[in-house]
């Protein structure tokens, strides 16, 4: 196994020219991106009205997932932290406009702006502290707190990430959850090792009935019963993310009760403090919370 | 970049509280003609700061943007064309960007600001 590219060196240095220029010679890569957009805009679900919408690409490379949302119209501003995938951009001509920054220290975008956001196989690089000034969980937080400021009401964020472990994955859907997304993960082709994909679907508020979380692939297994032999077809799972804080009732529980008290209560006592108060029936009662 | 992103674009600097509108320095622009596409102007109308859309306009030499504006000017075409064309057709290539605030330039090479910022200001 090699190495995975966030263990190897910086984004900005690990996406090279050498490395920027597989992404317009490798067809398979290019292939692979355009299917990920796809996807992404299918999850995004943006108003079927014919509307062209302004979208922010985060991470956008040379401009191949950028390509795909100028064929469906759309207007778009991609960032990206490095100049030579940037470069490969500039040379296919892309129709969006490109920025050139580094997600980790937050999007300057003004409030309420974006209709939309997709980002391709880039937010996983933020786990990686790559310098001493990196610390990946203030960089999640700044990435997720800026993307959901710039992003209009009701409008969402798909992002597909290679998460390395599971862990990864927790910690890049716990820091979007903190700053106010709700959402869900979209699992397409769980099973498969290779075709397996991971989009954190982020929408700004609390979820309501009307923005229900979308289906993931392969899902659709009830065609089965009517015959269908397409074996293959794996079914995709959807995870709704909830915020993993302990309850105010989980922590009353671990709480110290009122025996607890007495028991302290009574060793002191048995050390000779004087200034222990009396056992009353308010001994260790619980307190009602102020609010 | 255009217009368009200019007008989304504010100074990220840490403490920066007044980022926006970044001013402009203009030393090469270009212009690429684009489909006018009447709804996405429409849609976009709302969301932009006109005054900040208009005086970017006028750093880039482009005079024919009204001082106020409502929105049943959506349906004359001569305002949509010119609207267009300031927000999507003209790309600013060579210059910079500069925080009101601070002074701080972001320079813009072949057309793409850098908007990478120094440790000491995130
Ligand atoms: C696998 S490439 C995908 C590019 C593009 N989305 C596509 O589909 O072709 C990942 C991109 O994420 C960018 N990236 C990684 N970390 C970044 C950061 N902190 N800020 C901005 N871009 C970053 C890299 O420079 C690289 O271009």
């Amino acid at each position: 196994m090699s190495l995975r590219p966030e263990r190897q060196a910086p984004p900005e240095f690990f996406y090279n020219e050498t490395e920027a220029r597989k992404y317009t010679t490798s067809s398979r890569i290019i292939d692979i991106q355009a299917k990920l957009t796809e996807r992404a805009l299918e999850l995004l679900a943006l108003p079927d009205d014919g509307v062209p919408r302004l979208l922010l690409d985060i991470g956008c490379g040379s401009g191949l997932s950028g390509e795909t949302l100028s064929e469906h119209g759309h207007q778009w501003i991609g960032l990206d932290i490095s100049q030579s995938m940037l470069d490969i951009a500039l040379e296919r001509e892309t129709e969006g406009d490109l920025l050139l920054s580094d997600i980790g220290q937050g999007l300057g975008l003004r409030p309420g702006t974006m209709d939309g956001a997709i980002s391709i196989s880039a937010v996983q690089w933020l786990c990686n502290a790559d310098k001493s000034c990196n610390h990946p969980r203030t960089r999640l937080k700044q990435f997720f707190g800026s993307l959901y400021k710039c992003l209009a009401r009701g409008a969402r964020a798909v992002l597909q990430i290679y998460p390395e472990n599971a862990p990864q994955l927790e910690m890049i859907s716990a820091a979007a959850l903190r700053c106010g997304f709700s959402g869900g993960l979209v699992v397409d082709y769980p099973h498969s090792t290779r075709a397996k994909k991971y989009f954190l679907c982020l929408m700004c508020g609390p979820p309501s009935t009307s923005t229900s979380l979308p289906k993931a692939k392969g899902l659709d297994r009830g065609s089965e019963s009517e015959g269908s032999s397409d074996a293959d077809e794996e079914a995709g799972t959807v995870d709704i993310l909830e915020r993993k804080r302990p309850s105010k009732k989980q922590k009353d529980k671990k709480g110290k009760g009122r025996s607890w008290v007495l028991k302290k209560k009574e060793q002191r006592r048995h050390r000779g403090y004087t200034n222990v108060p009396q056992d009353t029936k308010y001994t260790g009662r619980k307190r009602k919370s102020q609010f | 970049m255009r217009l368009i992103t200019h007008n989304m674009l504010s100074c990220n600097i840490k403490g920066v509280t007044n980022g926006y509108p970044l001013g402009i320095e203009a030393s090469r622009l270009e212009t690429k003609e684009s489909e006018l596409n009447p709804e996405f102007l429409r849609k976009i109308f709302p969301k932009l700061e006109w005054k900040a859309l208009r005086d970017a306009a006028h750093s880039l030499g482009l005079n024919d943007l009204p001082e106020h504006v409502e929105p049943s000017m959506l349906e004359d075409a001569d305002f949509l064309k010119n609207f267009h064309h300031a927000l999507l057709e003209v790309h600013l290539e060579e210059g910079a960007l500069i925080c009101p605030e601070t002074g701080r330039r972001f320079p813009v090479t072949k057309g793409v600001p850098n908007m990478l910022l120094n440790e000491d200001e995130v």
